[in-house]
């Protein structure tokens, strides 16, 4: 029994939906951490590449070492030194937190390349002309360059969306429920490895799917030539 | 404990990450360029393999992968009647092998495709058998094509055998959890653990900056 479900091994058809709600319980959570890490990434990224682009070394430089340290390392090594060390500073976060943090952390490197490279396509004539037109910083930040870039941006993040979404099954290492550890608790208390992983195994690439086919119907729906401004 | 003391497990540790980095890879690369050759091939039945391959493997969570390959398909062997009990280390290198060859299948793929029509078209213009047009003609543009996206994906491939300590091979990882669940000097064993990978990351790094070097001279050399 888990998650109130009990499980049926009379027969392999039986046993696998008999289990299916179990596993549709740890796709909520693989989900819930998805997003959240996705969200970390993209909050992370962001300073990350704001300080990348200071006109000070002393500013940008820790800041690219710093990315490519994380970017270098693995995600189960990273999760480990949260999970354990940040408890000996006071800091307590619970499994998934520290795991969605992890996620963050790992992806930001990522993502902050993806803010440099969507910032820079913006072409140098746009701020001149913006500045011939006698546009203030700030106007031609939020009403020149933001509008390109973002269409720019959306289908790189999109494909780092996807890529947490799989890395997500990590966290099992630190307890968190997620479909996988949900999947290997279910064949460690029946002795059948192969119905409930098999059925993980289908259900992520169910999610992949209809996640690439969703940031498809995104990216086609995006205007190339930036948002419209009113 | 001093931190000289956890060098020579974590060493030990290292040396299981770099056997399996450099097979897994090598593996890998095998099957990426037979993936991605099969992906475009005319072979509806070899193209239909690739694309299962390349969509299975990228499609699903590599510890998924691993998990299936160490724990299920010893069962789905037993239903067939067969012995598919593989040790630790070949489910390892096995599913990280899969696992980034698709991911490079889909590299080969596009450096082949990026290969331009004229090139074949002056390559029989020049009555090439198909043999030396590969050898001559899209070998030495693709490959050099490939090298950079190759080059993050052995960092990724190195980052990723932290995952078999999940499986209890004897890594870097799997080490330093030993270590700290002996002294519960996590602060120390995580950061030191952090920066041998940072390391490794490193050097792998140049190595295959090195070797696109190597390979980019491909482009200019003639027949």
């Amino acid at each position: 029994m888990l998650f109130g479900f009990e499980w049926d091994t009379s027969g392999p058809l039986v046993f696998a939906i008999s289990i299916l709600p179990m596993l549709l319980v740890g796709m909520w959570v693989t989900i819930q951490a998805t997003v959240l890490g996705f969200f970390m990434a993209l909050v992370l990224g962001l300073i990350w590449a704001v300080l990348k682009a200071a006109p000070s070394r002393i500013v940008s430089w820790p800041a690219k070492a710093f990315t490519e340290f994380l970017r270098d390392t693995p995600l189960i090594v990273q999760l480990f030194f949260l999970y354990y060390v940040l408890p000996e500073f006071g800091i307590i976060l619970p499994a998934f937190m520290t795991g969605a943090l992890a996620l963050g952390m790992q992806y930001s490197a990522y993502t902050s390349e993806v803010y440099r490279a969507g910032l820079e396509a913006i072409g140098r004539d746009q701020r001149e002309a913006a500045r011939a037109l006698n546009l203030t910083t700030v106007r031609t930040f939020t009403h020149v360059i933001v509008p390109q870039a973002v269409p720019r941006i959306v289908p790189a993040m999109g494909n780092y969306l996807v890529s947490i979404m799989k890395d997500v099954p990590v966290l099992s290492v630190v307890t968190v429920l997620e479909m996988l550890n949900v999947g290997r608790i279910i064949g460690d208390r029946t002795f059948n490895y192969l119905i409930p992983l098999s059925l993980v195994g289908g259900l992520y690439l169910i999610m992949t799917l209809v996640a690439s086919a969703g940031l498809r119907l995104l990216g086609s729906r995006l205007p190339k030539q930036g948002i419209p401004l009113k | 404990m001093h931190w000289t003391e956890y060098l020579p497990p974590l060493l030990q540790g290292a040396w299981v990450t770099v056997q399996l980095t450099v097979y897994s890879t090598v593996l890998g690369a095998m099957l990426a360029f037979a993936a991605g050759i099969g992906k475009l091939s005319r072979n509806l039945m070899l193209r239909a393999v690739a694309v299962a391959y390349i969509e299975v493997f990228r499609g699903t969570s590599l510890l998924v992968q691993l998990f299936w390959l160490y724990f299920a398909l010893p069962m789905a062997g037993q239903a067939l009647g067969l012995d598919l009990r593989i040790p630790p280390v070949v489910a390892g290198v096995m599913a990280l092998a899969l696992n980034i060859g698709a991911y490079g299948a889909e590299v080969v793929r596009g450096a082949i495709q990026s290969v331009q029509q004229g090139q074949y078209e002056a390559a029989r213009a020049l009555n090439f058998t198909p043999r030396q047009t590969l050898t001559a003609v899209t070998i030495p543009q693709a490959v050099p094509e490939m090298m950079p996206s190759f080059g993050n994906l052995a960092v990724q491939n190195l980052k990723d055998t932290a995952l078999v300590s999940l499986i209890s091979l004897g890594d870097m990882t799997f080490r330093a959890e030993q270590l700290r669940n002996f002294t519960q000097d996590s602060t120390t064993i995580y950061s030191m653990l952090l920066l041998m990978y940072f390391g490794m990351a490193l050097v792998l790094t140049a190595m295959m900056r090195g070797l696109e070097h190597r390979v980019g001279r491909w482009r200019k050399v003639g027949v």
